[in-house]
């Protein structure tokens, strides 16, 4: 449904997307993750022919984001991140008006309007004016806007931002009840959200797409093994021999043969989950005779995972996959 | 079509919600039926001196004093719109770039120009609404007047106002769409309504080249030809030349906040 390809897109000399490529397909619901300035808004803004790319092409059921723009964004339905309202129209109105614009015939106007305000919740604030509407309101009034013409393709900015616990858990089922009919892209910089709602990830940082995958892969991948970051001063061979025998450890790797000079080494202990081995692996490393520097558990959870994916690391280890 | 009437429909809904039209029709209104009445009696006065006069020696001038009074009435308009014109155009861009609204603009499957035209046209319309209530100080002048006045040149004064206002909020709209900010908006829109009107002053009466070209490029002078009751070809092409650039540049700046992102 939406084919992205080597896009990349510059404001002047800084570039927001750096040739990043990666594919929807119908029905699906993608999420966008990634830290504020990582390009998120960029990639929506082309996808939604707001912005042209500088190299690079996408594609929106089949059509060119460049060169069909019009056949595009008339299958698009888009929440910018500030929800772009009328504030001195009323939520019926301003409905209205958005399903003309988005040339939804006159005799269906009416019925879409109003499905619009149901699936959003808004149907007792029609006839308020916009401006009269508390953040959270205003939020889903801007998502009855992406919803009116009932678009194949629906691209959030960050849809929850604003809205309080009731309101988010309200607007992620919403979502997650439109996904099959039609294909969604969101956006956020909230982990659980992604988790809650996404089908597959998007993890992007700098311009560059870090990871992509299922959600549950991802998790999957971290949750399946606790670590243990140890730093021990002795023979690597010697020690990860006593480590690898302790009942439980799965396995043993140096990461850097020293790190201070001194003969010190930093290791990793994948362990069983579910066993809290910390204790047995400092009593074996003391008791060796070996010195213990450092001793701590290293599990991963998918915010950690995040930051690593996105903060720059000078080793540059290979993201999950 | 249908999305340009959406359009225009909403930048009326806009006009009639928000105090903008009230303020500036009731304004215009009140500038404008304060001069018109100050015009008629000091040319009523005048043409009672001059029947007075014609008694005394036997010989005066005919006077057409509706004639009279509309040259300078629609003279004044023509001056007036120059104020009302750039509270009219602001807020066309400048408000939709700063609420964000131009974003679901130009992610909708509008053509710029219907953006353009319907913003425009509703611009028009209200300057023609405003115009409106003027056509009873014309009844006045056709209830009071013996002969009745030639209405063609009321349809060609009127003509002319409206030509323009076009052309006026074409340019209007083009500045607005640079900004983001209203008040740069109106101030550089009126900056600009000056210098077209003054543009002419320094080459007055010089005879040189240069001097025919700014006279040419004077908003008013051509103006004047309406008031007198001329269709001028010149000023027809002009100032339809005027619209057409100011419509033309406002798509350009519409394109190139596609470009930049604005």
């Amino acid at each position: 449904m939406i084919e992205v390809q080597n896009l990349s897109k510059s404001y002047g000399t800084v570039t927001a997307v750096d040739r990043i490529s990666f594919t929807v397909q119908k029905g699906e619901i993608l999420g966008f993750l990634g830290p504020n300035g990582a390009g998120k808004t960029t990639t929506m803004r082309v996808l939604t022919g707001y912005l042209p790319a500088s190299s690079g092409t996408a594609r929106v059921a089949g059509f060119d984001v460049f060169d069909q723009s019009l056949e595009v964004r008339r299958r698009i339905g888009y929440l910018p991140e500030n929800p772009p309202l009328y504030t001195d129209m009323t939520v019926e109105g301003y409905l209205d008006f958005v399903a003309r614009i988005k040339d939804v015939p006159p005799e269906r106007r009416r019925a879409r309007v109003e499905r619009a305000m149901e699936m959003t919740n808004i149907p007792d604030k029609r006839g308020d004016l916009i401006k009269h509407l508390s953040r959270g309101y205003k939020q889903r009034v801007g998502l009855a806007q992406a919803l009116v013409h009932d678009p194949e393709v629906i691209i959030l900015d960050e849809p929850t931002v604003g809205l309080d616990p009731k309101q988010i858990i309200e607007v992620r089922h919403l979502i997650k009840s439109l996904a099959g009919s039609h294909t969604i892209i969101l956006s956020t910089h909230i982990l659980p959200e992604v988790s809650m709602t996404c089908d597959r990830v998007v993890i992007i940082n700098k311009g560059r797409i870090a990871a992509v995958d299922t959600v549950a892969n991802l998790q999957a991948q971290l949750r399946g093994t606790n670590r243990i970051h140890m730093e021990v001063r002795g023979e690597g061979k010697k020690v990860r021999q006593a480590l690898q025998g302790i009942a439980g450890v799965w396995q043993v790797s140096v990461d850097s043969p020293a790190t201070g000079g001194d003969g010190r080494l930093s290791l990793t202990v994948e362990t069983e989950p579910g066993r809290d081995l910390r204790s047995l692996l400092a009593a074996t490393v003391v008791g060796a005779g070996w010195e213990l520097f450092e001793l701590r558990s290293a599990s991963v959870s998918l915010e950690e995972i995040f930051l690593q994916l996105t903060t720059e690391e000078p080793s540059g280890r290979e993201p999950g996959r | 079509m249908r999305t340009l009437y959406a359009i225009y429909r909403k930048e009326m809904g806009h006009y009639f919600v928000s105090p903008i039209a009230y303020a500036v029709v009731g304004v215009f209104l009140v500038i404008s039926g304060f001069f018109f009445y100050q015009i008629l009696v000091i040319y009523i006065e005048q043409s009672f001196q001059a029947t007075m006069q014609m008694a005394r020696f036997g010989s005066a001038p005919d006077m057409d004093v509706p004639g009279l009074v509309n040259r300078n009435f629609f003279g004044l308009l023509g001056t007036v719109a120059l104020f009302v014109v750039p509270m009219l155009t602001m807020g066309l861009y400048a408000e939709e770039k700063k609420r964000g609204t131009m974003e679901l603009l130009l992610t909708s499957p509008l053509r710029d120009v219907h953006v353009v035209l319907g913003k425009f046209l509703a611009s028009l319309s209200l300057f023609a609404i405003m115009l409106l209530p003027t056509l009873t100080y014309q009844l006045v002048l056709f209830l009071k007047s013996e002969p009745l006045p030639p209405w063609r040149l009321v349809l060609v004064g009127y003509g002319g106002v409206l030509l323009l206002g076009a052309v006026l909020i074409a340019l209007g709209s083009f500045i607005s769409s640079l900004t983001e900010s209203q008040i740069i908006a109106a101030v550089a829109t009126f900056g600009t309504f000056l210098l077209l009107w003054v543009i002419d002053i320094g080459g007055r009466g010089s005879g040189t080249r240069t001097g025919e070209v700014l006279q040419y490029l004077s908003i008013l002078r051509h103006y004047d030809e309406f008031t007198r009751g001329v269709v001028d070809t010149t000023s027809l092409v002009f100032y339809g030349s005027l619209v057409v650039l100011g419509v033309f540049l406002t798509l350009r700046s519409l394109d190139a906040m596609r470009w930049r992102g604005a």
